[in-house]
């Protein structure tokens, strides 16, 4: 039985966990956009633009969060730098909406941002051109995370640094940009990094309209990328990285070239993880090198970790969870925040370790068990 | 030719009238001295005429009171030239005076002690002094610590003499080389002969100055000799041939012994960083090497160190050396308690899970952040430093050694020998060691891992509260200490090599050192960058350090 569960190939759609957060994930995007757009302000129903940019902000964390579960929950590897990719993305968006400004800045330059005008620098520096252009910027959102992912992965996982080793070193990677972005040499802005934003493809940023659909496109990306993901690890090459989750020495005996697969899906999480960053930068209207702060990265771990590893979903709803705690806690208790999220590294860690996904998904298992001894004793 | 004589003639003239001038003034206004001979006026009635006398009485006052030899003249002057010498407007009595941040002051008499605070300002006077007079000052000052029997008197009086070396300095330094003892003192006075020579003499005398200056250290010196080399308008030396190429050759020894020095003291500020690192990193790697974990609170551990230290001079605040001897064992104490209820109440339950350890203990250290925020402030604090540890050692003008680095650093070499001695000598140690070779063997010759855990994360934790003391002496005292060190000292950890403790010592000292010597080129944030993008390369060569464990308990 056992064996043909393992034979028989799932779809994308097969489990019920996946079927139950799409649907979620459509009607909640569907409320919050009908009950933005179509119900009239003043109503019960009406939701406001201000939750709806709080609703994006989540989403977009929650994409972060899939990222990371996808290399912790799937292969193993925990990553305590994977803020450092959200921010790359975050500021090859914002350097684009940064071109954009024009001459509506403060100091009205057309070509130089206003901070580059205020640090009395002549011309454009050459990692700035091309930033104009919408299809460009995107491209590099995607490239210079990919890239810095690539060369970090590849050097750590074919020199078979892990565990521990690993999650140190990544920790210092974002460690290390961080105190390179607060550079104001750099080029990005230094402390205050890049703000003030006017518009994006000729969109007001401000804009009511413009908030609900940066919503819609931030909930489409994340169904999106959580269905590759599953279909990445329907794959067989999902399935070799599981077999290095569990036993990666073995993997590696049947000839199987971990580091390659490794690398690669460290690449495909930091991807994403840019592009969490890039949809986050236009609804915040800011980004600074504190993304790059070691306790950010930290942080998403811990969503992963209350929501459930390996499963997906399980991230998404940590990520959720967590953040709307964060921001009603934030709101009353300020002084207490850091109290709560510590404790919940430690009580997740302890008593949910499977997180909170892992927990319900237990009971249930243990209930259908009871059922099925119960009806075998009564059978007998 | 007429004009000339003319000029000396108006120029004696006036000296003339000034001198008839001071004359009358202390005719007039010092009573006492002219009813005395100067013999027999006592010190303290001549000095009390400074009180409510005008400018050109005082330098007249001055320049008799210089006539006795008074211990209590040179506090008087100093405090003529600091500007803290006042008198009580009714009484007339001199006072000394500290001000107080409310614009009053602190007041103890010159000649009685009775010191007054918080003497409000307009019942005091200042007495007058003005730039010349002060200069003149200076002067005697300088001529009286010079015969003063303290050997650093001596010192600091002919230092201050480099930049004023007229004839009548001279003859005094002269006149000191023949009665003085100490071969340092000579050297200076030397020195400073030297450079009087250099700016006078002729060239032969300048050349001997030269050859008696090579190498010297004093900045002065080096000033000097640059401005042998000096060009007029033209772009020829001012100087003598002869004089202008030994003087360069002297500036480039000197230049090559500044440089030398200038070495040493990076490499010393390196080593007291590497001692830091060392002290934070060795905690770090025993708790790693024994029990796999990773411990992210460590870096509150030393908070908590730094607090205990805080507090303790809070309750001696009038015996700083005391508080801070007592703070050693006391930090040691709590911070290995905090470890062990850590131990005890959360890691245990994680076996086997290092990567969730991890995480956990991230959130113990966050709680413990915000505890110490709640109970102290988000406020960085302060914790003085005790005398004995305050000032410098100073090795030659250039080159000097603060205490409170060279204790610190040995301070970190001291315990990093006796963790040594613990992990060596002792029972603990004994099983400490056998638990990170072989954790199941262990256990199966019956020592208890629980207990050796528990103690070891104790120890790890202590000795990052021992580091917590050595920080505070050198940093102010807040939430963040920790943090701000805390992955470096992870580098060290993964340059040094997990669980051995003589990876520890160099990693720490070759990251400290060379981050001080990258920092003067770079800036201290890209040094930073340097080194962590580095070590991510040195991971490549290397994965488990410079001086991995070896054998099959590695793996």
């Amino acid at each position: 039985m056992s064996m043909n569960m393992l034979l028989k190939r799932e779809s994308l759609l097969s489990d019920s966990g996946s079927r139950w957060f799409l649907s979620l994930l459509a009607i909640s995007t569907a409320i919050v956009f009908i009950g933005n757009v179509f119900i009239p302000e003043g109503s019960a129903l009406h939701i406001d633009t201000y939750t709806v940019t709080l609703f994006g902000k989540y989403l977009c964390l929650a994409l972060l969060a899939l990222s990371v579960d996808v290399i912790w929950g799937y292969c193993g590897i925990l990553s305590l730098g994977h803020g450092a990719f959200f921010a790359l993305g975050g500021y090859g968006m914002g350097m684009y909406l940064m071109r954009q400004i024009g001459d509506r800045g403060v100091y009205g330059d057309p070509l130089l941002p206003d901070f580059m005008v205020f640090l009395n620098w002549q011309e454009l520096p050459w990692f700035w051109h091309g930033f104009d252009q919408f299809w460009f910027a995107m491209i590099m959102v995607a490239l210079i995370p990919g890239l810095l992912a690539f060369v970090f992965g590849w050097l750590a996982f074919r020199s078979r640094v892990t565990g521990v080793y690993l999650s140190i070193m990544t920790q210092a990677l974002t460690y290390a940009l961080l105190l390179s972005f607060f550079r104001n040499e750099m080029g990005f802005g230094g402390n205050n990094g890049l703000t003030d934003f006017k518009d994006i493809l000729g969109f007001d940023l401000q804009a009511d309209s413009t908030r609900i659909t940066l919503f819609t496109i931030s909930a489409a990306v994340l169904a999106f990328a959580y269905l590759l993901s599953r279909s990445i690890f329907l794959s067989k090459f999902g399935r070799v990285i599981i077999s290095i989750r569990d036993a990666e020495a073995r993997t590696r005996f049947l000839g199987y070239k971990t580091e390659n697969y490794k690398v690669w899906l460290f690449v495909y999480s930091a991807i994403l993880a840019a592009i969490a960053g890039a949809l986050y930068v236009p609804q915040v209207g800011i980004i600074n090198p504190g993304e790059f702060a070691p306790l950010n990265s930290i942080e998403v771990v811990v969503w992963v970790a209350v929501g459930g590893r390996g499963t997906l979903y399980g991230a998404i709803l940590g990520a959720i969870l967590v953040n709307f705690a964060k921001t009603r806690f934030t709101g009353i208790f300020p002084e207490a925040w850091l109290f709560a999220l510590g404790g919940l590294f430690v009580f997740v860690t302890i008593f949910l370790p499977k997180g909170v996904v892992g927990f319900f998904s237990e009971r249930k298992n243990k209930r259908q068990n009871n059922k099925a001894s119960a009806t075998a004793e009564v059978s007998s | 030719m007429f004009d000339v004589i003319h000029q000396e003639k108006n120029n004696k003239i006036a000296s003339f009238f000034s001198r008839l001038l001071l004359v009358f003034s202390i005719l007039f206004f010092t009573n006492s001295i002219q009813a005395q001979s100067v013999e027999d006026a006592s010190f303290s009635s001549v000095a009390n005429q400074l009180a409510g006398a005008k400018l050109k009485q005082v330098s007249a006052i001055v320049d008799s009171l210089t006539q006795y030899d008074d211990e209590r003249l040179l506090p008087i002057l100093k405090a003529m030239l600091e500007g803290s010498l006042y008198y009580e407007k009714k009484s007339k009595r001199l006072v000394f005076t500290k001000k107080l941040e409310d614009k009053s002051f602190n007041t103890n008499g010159v000649f009685d002690d009775k010191p007054v605070e918080n003497v409000k300002k307009n019942t005091l006077r200042k007495v007058k002094t003005n730039n010349k007079l002060r200069s003149s000052i200076r002067k005697t000052v300088a001529q009286i610590t010079l015969f003063a029997n303290d050997i650093a008197v001596r010192e600091k009086a002919i230092k201050s003499m480099f930049d004023d070396l007229s004839k009548e300095n001279v003859a005094l330094l002269n006149q000191l080389k023949e009665t003085e003892k100490s071969e340092k003192i000579i050297e200076l006075i030397n020195t400073a002969l030297a450079i009087s020579d250099l700016k006078n003499g002729d060239v032969s005398l300048r050349l001997q100055a030269l050859k008696k200056l090579e190498g010297n250290l004093e900045p002065v010196v080096r000033n000097e000799v640059t401005k042998l080399l000096e060009k007029d308008s033209e772009g020829n030396y001012k100087e003598d041939a002869l004089v202008v190429s030994t003087a360069s050759k002297v500036l480039q020894s000197i230049e090559e012994n500044v440089k030398f020095y200038g070495y040493l003291e990076t490499l010393f500020f390196g080593l007291s960083l590497g001692s830091v690192l060392l002290l934070i990193a060795a905690g770090l790697a025993i708790t790693f090497g024994v029990m796999g974990v990773i411990n992210m609170a460590h870096g509150e551990m030393i908070m908590l160190g730094a607090y205990t230290t805080y507090v303790i001079q809070l309750l001696l605040p009038n015996n700083l050396a005391l508080s801070i001897l007592l703070a050693i064992p006391a930090a040691f104490i709590v911070s290995a308690s905090v470890g062990i209820l850590i131990e005890r109440g959360v890691i245990q339950f994680l076996k086997g899970r290092p990567l969730e350890t991890l995480l956990a203990t991230f959130g113990i250290s966050l709680i413990l952040q915000q505890c110490v925020r709640s109970i102290f402030s988000p406020l960085n604090r302060q914790v003085a430093t005790p005398e004995f540890m305050s000032g410098a050692l100073e090795i030659n003008p250039i080159f000097s050694i603060t205490y409170n680095r060279l204790y610190i650093l040995i301070f970190a070499l001291v315990v990093f020998f006796l963790l040594q001695l613990i992990l060596r000598k002792t029972s603990l140690g004994l099983n400490v060691r056998a638990v990170s070779q072989n954790r199941d063997m262990a256990k199966c010759m019956g020592i208890r891992t629980e207990w050796v855990d528990a103690m070891t994360f104790g120890l790890g934790s202590g000795i990052a509260g021992l580091a917590g003391v050595a920080l505070s002496q050198i940093t102010n005292v807040g939430p963040n200490l920790g943090q701000a060190y805390i992955i470096d000292s992870f580098m060290v950890v993964v340059f040094g090599g997990v669980g051995n403790l003589w990876g520890m010592l160099v990693g720490g000292f070759s990251l400290g050192v060379l981050n001080k010597f990258l920092e003067p080129q770079t800036g201290a944030v890209l040094a930073n960058i340097i080194i962590l993008v580095g070590i991510i390369l040195f991971i490549q060569k290397r994965p488990r350090g410079l001086f991995p464990q070896k054998g099959r308990a590695a793996e």
